[in-house]
């Protein structure tokens, strides 16, 4: 289990912009009109992506908006540990794999190059620019080892790809997510052996169709 | 021909993304086709058609999906609408195919969860997507506005059954995949597994009648229908049968994903797709066949291994999601096996005292003994709890925690008692000297 507070220092007051609310409203109409509450995870995103992290007042406005305790927000806020109970970097934060297939395939040689450019794990660097933190299996396995950035997955990292990522966040630029290998996504690099047959893509699979098995129809 | 199965039978003609994902490309692909007639077939010839296709659930348990859906109530009762919630919270480690469908062939998911809601009478549906996978969440909603802008899904829709259907996102909580936490998490909770009985199928997503399937269950079901049971049962060995996406990671040449038959022999699976294993075949050490929850096997049981449910059961391990982890011989196995303890311990969610100590424990003591501080009799100290940690859950975290440890040991027990001696070997003084507890 992993155990998680909030942050010593919280800021006073928190506002929803007009688009998380705008947001918020559209998650909510999701969900069957007395089950607001489903819509808490979403929204504590949508904070999230405004505020950067989760504070303590964020959390009290996200229980009245949804009409539920607040101590239930509490809950939800820390025990998904995607959310972030304190300040990480404005510019990226690096949530690196670490689970055994990336370990396999070297994330421990990019926790290195982590360590010496932005510093010990989740502690930001001195401009507040930078953070990073080791995170479990993200899912993209097979295209290891890789790391979230942000948002968004940059996968089949070496230790200098990572570190020129880094560089090219550092300079303002948005490095391009997926793979830094020249994958296309999760093929075999360079060998696609499969999924080459022209007629998959010819429309010929578009054409009308009897379904078989259909049962035998009752004589007139 | 590489592999046992042609493209001609492959169900994701889109796996590495190198077509349109969008529904013009999907439709020509054959997605969409004669939907409207498979309805017209009514619930119980689908049920019936899904049985008899032999599909097992695609997400780690392989429960028959057919059996699963006839166990929904068959009358819709006042007050209690019925509801499908897929479950895409793809977190177990080694497993990254749901990804795939959701990216790059969203329109398979979005017509079988038409398909099964109708076999079920559910007008709604939730997909449950891990948070990190926000681009993937992304392609998804785009995907579903088209489908309802095609008027294939919503209200009054073309094939005559009201139906919608919403993304839903969890936030970083492996535990969300079992599906009660799942129904809690979707009902904006803590993810922490509901007892069973009652069954969600009796009372589920707010108390209602719910199934939740894997996505790869749910996105088989179109073209399983268009192209017949048989045609899919024609694949695998007698109760293992149809395709399985692959996921081929760690120490090979290629890992990738890949669509193949069932029950394919572990050897021609990695050398044809994947480029053989890093070094050579006889450079393998040990894999783990199915995600981090099952026990690993060693190289010699790989040779002639059909990939299947029951093979890898008979070998006490298990199919699971088939995400196939594989190390050669330069790999530090007790190391590894530490790691997945430790997520484990992190993704615990701390409802039952086995699980929640157990896991930091097992943990602990794995971390010693991946470099050799301990003593040898705590191996079957260890052992012995992993066993107190089994079965003594109510979820299966606590199983899934302990396999992988007993799967090192049934295997391997030599490697960690010749690492102990050796950190013995220069430390005269470590007989009788305190040990760091284990807390």
């Amino acid at each position: 289990m992993s155990v998680r507070r909030l942050a010593k220092d919280q800021p006073a007051t928190f506002e929803f912009s007009k688009d998380t609310l705008k947001k918020a409203q559209w998650w909510i109409s999701k969900y069957p009109q007395a089950r607001k509450q489903s819509a808490v995870i979403p929204i504590l995103w949508l904070v999230q992506k405004q505020e950067g992290w989760v504070s303590e007042p964020a959390i009290r406005a996200i229980a009245a908006m949804l009409e539920m305790p607040v101590i239930r927000v509490l809950e939800v806020a820390t025990f998904y540990t995607m959310f972030q109970l304190e300040p990480v970097g404005t510019v990226a934060h690096v949530q690196l794999c670490g689970t055994t297939p990336c370990m396999l395939r070297g994330a421990n040689d990019l926790k290195a190059v982590l360590k010496e450019k932005i510093g010990p794990v989740m502690h930001r660097t001195a401009d507040g620019r930078f953070s990073w933190e080791e995170v479990e299996c993200l899912g993209a396995c097979c295209n290891a080892p890789m790391a979230a950035i942000n948002d968004y997955y940059y996968e089949d990292l070496t230790p200098e790809t990572l570190a020129q990522i880094l560089a090219d966040f550092a300079a303002g630029k948005s490095p391009k997510p997926g793979s830094y290998e020249g994958r296309k996504a999760s093929e075999p690099a360079g060998k696609i052996q499969t999924l080459t047959d022209p007629t998959l893509y010819d429309g010929s699979a578009a054409k009308p169709i009897t379904l078989p098995n259909q049962p035998a129809k009752e004589p007139a | 021909m590489v592999g046992i199965l042609e493209d001609k039978d492959r169900i994701f003609t889109n796996l590495y993304g190198l077509h349109d994902w969008g529904l013009e490309g999907a439709k020509n692909r054959g997605c969409w086709n004669a939907t409207k007639d498979i309805l017209g077939l009514g619930p119980a010839w689908i049920i019936d058609q899904m049985k008899a296709s032999g599909l097992r659930g695609r997400g780690g348990a392989g429960f028959g999906t057919g059996l699963k859906w006839s166990f929904m109530p068959k009358e819709v009762k006042e007050g209690r609408p019925h509801y499908l919630v897929v479950n895409a919270d793809e977190s177990e480690p080694g497993t990254c195919k749901d990804r795939e469908i959701m990216r790059h062939d969203p329109h398979l998911l979005i017509e079988g969860c038409l398909i099964a809601s109708y076999a079920m009478q559910a007008h709604a549906c939730y997909i449950y997507i891990r948070g990190e996978y926000v681009r993937e969440r992304e392609i998804l909603e785009e995907a579903i506005v088209q489908a309802y802008k095609a008027r294939l899904v919503g209200k009054n829709n073309v094939h005559g059954w009201d139906f919608d259907i919403y993304v839903h996102h969890g936030a970083g909580a492996y535990i969300c995949g079992e599906e009660t936490a799942l129904l809690e998490s979707l009902e904006g909770k803590k993810g922490q597994p509901r007892l069973k009985p009652p069954f969600p199928a009796g009372a589920g997503l707010y108390g209602c009648p719910t199934t939740v399937n894997n996505v790869e269950s749910i996105a088989v079901v179109g073209t399983i229908l268009r192209r017949g049971a048989d045609w899919f049962s024609s694949f695998g060995r007698p109760n293992n049968t149809g395709t399985k996406l692959f996921c081929v990671s760690g120490h090979v040449n290629l890992p990738c994903n890949v669509e193949e038959a069932m029950s394919i022999p572990f050897r021609q699976l990695i050398e044809d797709h994947c480029g053989g294993i890093r070094g050579g075949w006889g450079n393998l050490k040990a894999v783990i066949p199915g995600g981090s929850s099952v026990p690993m096997i060693p190289a010699e049981q790989c040779e002639n291994l059909p990939m299947d449910f029951d093979a890898l059961r008979d070998l006490k391990s298990g199919l699971g999601t088939a995400a196939v982890i594989v190390m050669d011989k330069s790999t530090d196995l007790v190391r590894a096996i530490a790691r997945i303890s430790y997520f484990y311990k992190h993704e615990s969610c701390g409802q039952c005292t086995p699980c929640r100590e157990g896991t930091g424990w097992m943990w602990r003591v794995m971390e010693r003994m991946a470099a050799g501080e301990a003593d040898p009799k705590e191996i079957d100290t260890l052992l012995d709890v992993t066993t107190q940690v089994e079965g003594h859950t109510i979820c299966a975290l606590g199983d899934a925690a302990a396999w992988p440890i007993q799967g090192l040991f049934r295997h391997f027990r030599h490697e960690v008692e010749e690492r102990i001696a050796s950190y013995r070997a220069n430390r005269p003084h470590v007989q009788g000297a305190t040990l760091q507890a284990a807390e």
